[in-house]
């Protein structure tokens, strides 16, 4: 091989390897965190906001009573529709 | 008598539960929990209704047990119903106000697991009846006896125990600006008990007619 040859060689090489690793380290993953730093309050925006859970709970109240009231008349209405249809059947007397 | 005081009741419920929110919003904050502490005002009630459905259950029972009452068996049967209800709802809330007082949707401590071991009770009374065949009622008696005789180890809970749970002298040591508030609740939950228990009671006896007609028709 010529000397001009394997210079070429070595030049595209050498020029691929710098073209290809700044792509390379560009896609790496962050460094992983090396210590962590206490705080006395948990920051603002990370707090669990209480406003849902407390508007939760008074609906699931209310939904929970509504859903019984419904069952309890659902049930009546059948025990009634249930006494019409046997007298129906009863012979007079 | 019942039939009268039926529908005033039901408005005086439905305006006390309009207005709890209305106390509840203007009741002062708590310290270390903030507006999540609000949910004490429905959950709590809950319980204490819960724990009085489970009374009048367990008197009940007793009664049929002793008596073969079939009214005492009706107003067991809605009682034990009506306890599942209100247990349900002071399962449900309470997750909800430990997720952010605790950090944890549940915790397995005393109060907790003894809690809900009285709800499933209550749900194997239900399930007693609807499964067990002749002589199921008196089965059921004895489960709704049985949890009459646990409810004191869950409320005493806390005491007895170490938990993360709020302790019972809370209640007894609120200042009148949350007892208020709480005690309104309280009230409008003792109401709506006792209209679901109207209400249930007389699907009891309704069903027990239905019976009584099967029998004459099959005569």
């Amino acid at each position: 091989m010529s000397f001009r040859r394997l210079s070429v060689v070595l030049t595209t090489a050498l020029s691929s390897f710098v073209l290809l690793a700044s792509t390379a380290f560009a896609q790496q993953a962050p460094a992983g965190q090396a210590g962590f730093v206490p705080v006395d309050s948990v920051p603002l925006a990370d707090q669990l906001p209480a406003a849902p859970l407390l508007i939760t709970a008074y609906a699931f109240v209310w939904a929970a009573t509504m859903v019984y009231v419904w069952s309890i008349w659902r049930r009546l209405n059948k025990v009634e529709d249930e006494m019409r249809a046997l007298a129906q059947k009863m012979p007079p007397r | 008598m019942m039939k009268k005081l039926f529908v005033p009741l039901v408005v005086i419920a439905a305006a006390m539960f309009a207005y709890a929110p209305v106390m509840i919003a203007n009741a002062p904050y708590e310290s270390t929990m903030g507006l999540v502490q609000k949910i004490f005002y429905f959950h709590v009630p809950s319980w204490f209704a819960m724990f009085t459905a489970i009374a009048v259950c367990g008197v009940a029972s007793i009664i049929h047990l002793f008596r073969n009452s079939p009214r005492a068996d009706r107003i067991a049967e809605a009682a034990a119903e009506i306890a599942v209800l209100f247990g349900l709802m002071g399962l449900v809330t309470g997750p909800l106000w430990g997720r952010k007082a605790w950090g944890v949707w549940w915790q397995w401590d005393a109060k907790l697991t003894i809690a809900l071991l009285l709800e499933m009770t209550f749900i194997s009374g239900i399930l007693v009846r609807k499964y067990g065949g002749p002589g199921s009622d008196k089965l059921a008696a004895a489960v709704g006896i049985f949890g009459l005789a646990v409810t004191p180890f869950v409320y005493e809970a806390v005491n007895i125990w170490r938990t993360i749970h709020p302790l019972t002298s809370v209640v007894p040591t609120l200042g009148a600006s949350m007892a208020a508030p709480f005690w309104f609740c309280v009230a409008a939950y003792f109401l709506l008990l006792a209209l679901l228990l109207m209400l249930r009671v007389n699907l009891g006896k309704r069903q027990a007619a239905l019976d009584e007609l099967y029998l004459a028709y099959e005569d």
